[in-house]
């Protein structure tokens, strides 16, 4: 099985991509959602924990305190809140613990400015921390506040944290990883699924183009290429009943033309036979009579001359048209045919001397005079007749210095009973003589072309294989 | 001046080629069915006939065989034209010369002198090699003593080949001498003759002594 090229495996690809980045960016977008939500939880709650604890101890240890504070009271409330932590009272801070210079100024001016316990996270040596501020306020009896002036802060690692985010990220990357494949898969499935109706289609289409009419695809299921499916087996039903109806008419009209041509030849012996008698007994009319047997007698030899022609091209269409090749001198067979015409002043033969070659004589002969009748007829003197001949090929070429063929007219000269003008209908042709010419030429696996001289004049060239060979022999027609 | 008989069966053609026969010299007689001709043949022997090979009933073939069986005489028959299979089987069937239809009577005619004239010749003495005895004086042929019964045509063929034994003649040549066609004669007549020729002067037609075929050129007589 050949996929086509282009556009059909474009097709596929096209496919491919769509549904893997469909999945992978729908699997991805679910996975760094899950991840972005867990994350922010994670660190809500680290927060919120981190906060409750430090305000808790905060708010404890408060009423103890000596206000304004002293260096005692500072490290005492910092060792209260533990860990990581630093107190400051305008300019003063505890001994020890955290270093100042790593909290943030919008954190501080935070804290100093506000009542509550403010949150900020950094990366410090790589490090996130959470840090947490919050002023010292005091609660008078009667329930006011007051700012004390000492601003609490301290630090919680949050590497653990960090981890865990980190895991949750991976695990999300890994799950978008694992989908690819699967997707990959999937999609090579569906595209497959979706694609195989589309070949076999093609496949038919093409089958029917090379006119195997008898093409077609089996539908599969009821979806929209079924319909398709079934769409183009009617096409081609259709086309194939046309074909065979024309095929029958085409072969029917053959037939017809070879039945009636067959039919006029036994009137035609006899009207051939007394039509010679009759000839010799003109001297004894009157002159009317005279004229008229000799038309009855020109017109029987035009007649005879149609019907034999209408069936020796019923012959080319039946197939029965028979080559007997002979080894032969084509030049002898020229020089014969022009002689036995009366044609040899006429014409100039440009050949060599002799010229073996393998083919039938008779059917040859009848090509080259009517080549050479039509250019003796319709062109203008010198008519020269050219034959040579390659290793391999024959070729015999008849040119006259008439005005030449018409463009209009070079596409159809071997149509039967093409007339070129109306002035040639009466030239004694069967207008079937081209068309027998180049039949005879292809019978014998060569071929017959029209064109003109760059000289002006037509010019036919018949090619034909050097040794020409007999169709194997077929069972005998009846 | 020639006694023919016209075998055919369509009135009008049959008609037709009398007259025309007749104005030029012959004396035609016609019979409209092979059982017929045979019958008239009998009772009256004709120098030739022509034979269309369409009839109704014994066909043309049958009816040139029966012909062959019972003598010498001529038969030039008429055929369709490039219907190969019934030139085929009325050489096969002993026919000398074939004419097209629809057939000139002037090209019958010369085609019915030229079989006739076949009977004759310019006699040059008896030619002899080894058993085949050529009297070409009483045109007569015998092999080891025994007569050989040779229409026309087979004797033209026998005397033009060995008139000069060991020379080659190509079928042209051959059906120009003895046929008298023209350049586009069939060249099939020539090969015909040469075989109904072998069968009654050949020890074993399959290996000629007499009639020998040259490859690719033609036939030539012996040498022997």
């Amino acid at each position: 099985m050949t996929d086509g090229p282009g556009r059909f495996r474009g097709l596929r690809a096209r496919l491919l991509v769509a549904f893997v980045l469909v999945t992978v960016l729908g699997a991805a977008a679910a996975a760094w959602t899950g991840a972005v939500l867990a994350r922010n939880a994670l660190l809500e709650e680290s927060r919120r924990q981190a906060a409750t604890t430090i305000g808790g101890r905060v708010t404890a240890v408060a009423p103890t305190l000596d206000l304004p504070p002293d260096q005692v009271t500072l490290d005492r409330l910092r060792d209260a809140v533990g860990g990581r932590a630093l107190v400051v009272h305008e300019n003063r801070t505890s001994a020890r613990g955290l270093d100042a210079g790593v909290l943030p100024d919008e954190l501080r001016a935070a804290v100093r400015g506000g009542d509550r316990i403010v949150t900020q996270r950094v990366v410090a040596d790589g490090t996130p921390w959470l840090l947490v501020g919050t002023p010292l306020v005091t609660t008078a009896p009667d329930g006011a506040r007051t700012p004390s002036g000492i601003e609490v802060y301290a630090a919680r690692d949050l590497a653990d944290v960090q981890r865990q985010i980190d895991g949750l990220t991976t695990r999300a990357l890994a799950t978008a990883a694992i989908v690819l494949p699967l997707a990959i898969v999937l999609a090579l499935l569906a595209a497959r699924s979706v694609l195989r109706p589309v070949r076999d289609l093609r496949d038919t289409a093409r089958r029917l183009a090379d006119g195997d009419l008898g093409a077609r695809s089996p539908p599969r299921g009821s979806d929209e290429l079924a319909d398709l499916t079934l769409t183009v087996n009617r096409m081609a039903g259709s086309v194939q009943t046309s074909m065979e109806a024309m095929r029958r008419m085409e072969a029917d009209a053959r037939r017809f033309a070879a039945d009636v041509s067959h039919e006029l030849r036994t009137p035609l012996a006899t009207l051939t036979a007394v039509m010679e008698v009759l000839d010799g007994a003109t001297d004894d009319l009157d002159r009317d009579a005279r004229e008229a047997a000799e038309l009855a007698i020109a017109e029987t030899h035009r007649l005879v001359r149609l019907v034999e022609d209408l069936m020796e091209v019923s012959r080319f269409d039946a197939g029965t048209a028979r080559l007997r090749v002979e080894d032969a001198d084509a030049t002898a067979v020229v020089r014969e045919t022009l002689r036995a015409r009366g044609w040899t002043d006429q014409v100039r033969v440009d050949a060599p001397e002799h010229l073996p070659a393998r083919f039938d004589r008779r059917r040859i002969d009848v090509v080259v005079a009517n080549l050479v009748g039509n250019a003796l007829r319709h062109g203008r003197q010198p008519v020269r007749v050219g034959v040579c001949a390659s290793a391999d090929t024959l070729r015999i070429e008849v040119s006259d210095r008439g005005p030449g063929l018409p463009d209009d007219v070079i596409g159809h000269v071997f149509d039967r009973f093409y007339k070129a003008d109306a002035a040639r209908v009466r030239s004694g042709g069967s207008g079937l003589g081209l068309a027998i010419a180049r039949e005879n030429a292809r019978l014998h696996g060569g071929d017959l072309t029209a064109g003109n001289d760059d000289g002006g004049g037509a010019r036919f060239v018949l090619t034909l294989p050097r040794q020409a060979r007999e169709p194997a022999p077929r069972e005998e027609e009846t | 001046m020639a006694s023919v008989l016209l075998i055919e069966d369509d009135p009008s053609v049959r008609r037709g080629l009398q007259l025309a026969l007749s104005r030029h010299g012959h004396d035609a007689r016609t019979a409209g069915s092979g059982e017929d001709g045979l019958r008239e043949f009998r009772t009256h022997p004709p120098d030739l006939v022509v034979l269309d090979l369409m009839l109704p009933g014994m066909d043309g073939f049958a009816v040139c065989r029966r012909l062959r069986e019972a003598g010498e005489v001529p038969v030039i028959m008429l055929t369709a034209r490039g219907d190969d299979a019934d030139v085929v089987g009325g050489l096969e069937a002993g026919a000398d010369d074939y004419v097209v239809k629809p057939v000139q009577p002037a090209v019958l005619d010369a085609r019915i002198r030229a079989v006739l004239r076949r009977g004759t010749s310019a006699p040059d003495g008896v030619r002899v090699y080894r058993d085949l005895r050529i009297d070409t004086a009483a045109l007569t042929v015998t092999l080891a003593g025994e007569p050989v019964a040779l229409t026309p045509t087979e004797l033209r063929l026998l005397l033009t080949l060995s008139r000069s034994p060991g020379r080659v003649l190509s079928r042209q040549q051959l059906l120009e001498e003895v046929w008298e066609h023209g350049y586009l004669g069939d060249s099939r007549l020539v090969d015909n003759g040469v075989q109904r020729l072998r069968a009654k002067v050949e020890e074993n037609p399959a290996a000629p002594e007499y009639v020998q075929t040259v490859r690719g050129f033609g036939y030539r007589f012996g040498p022997v």
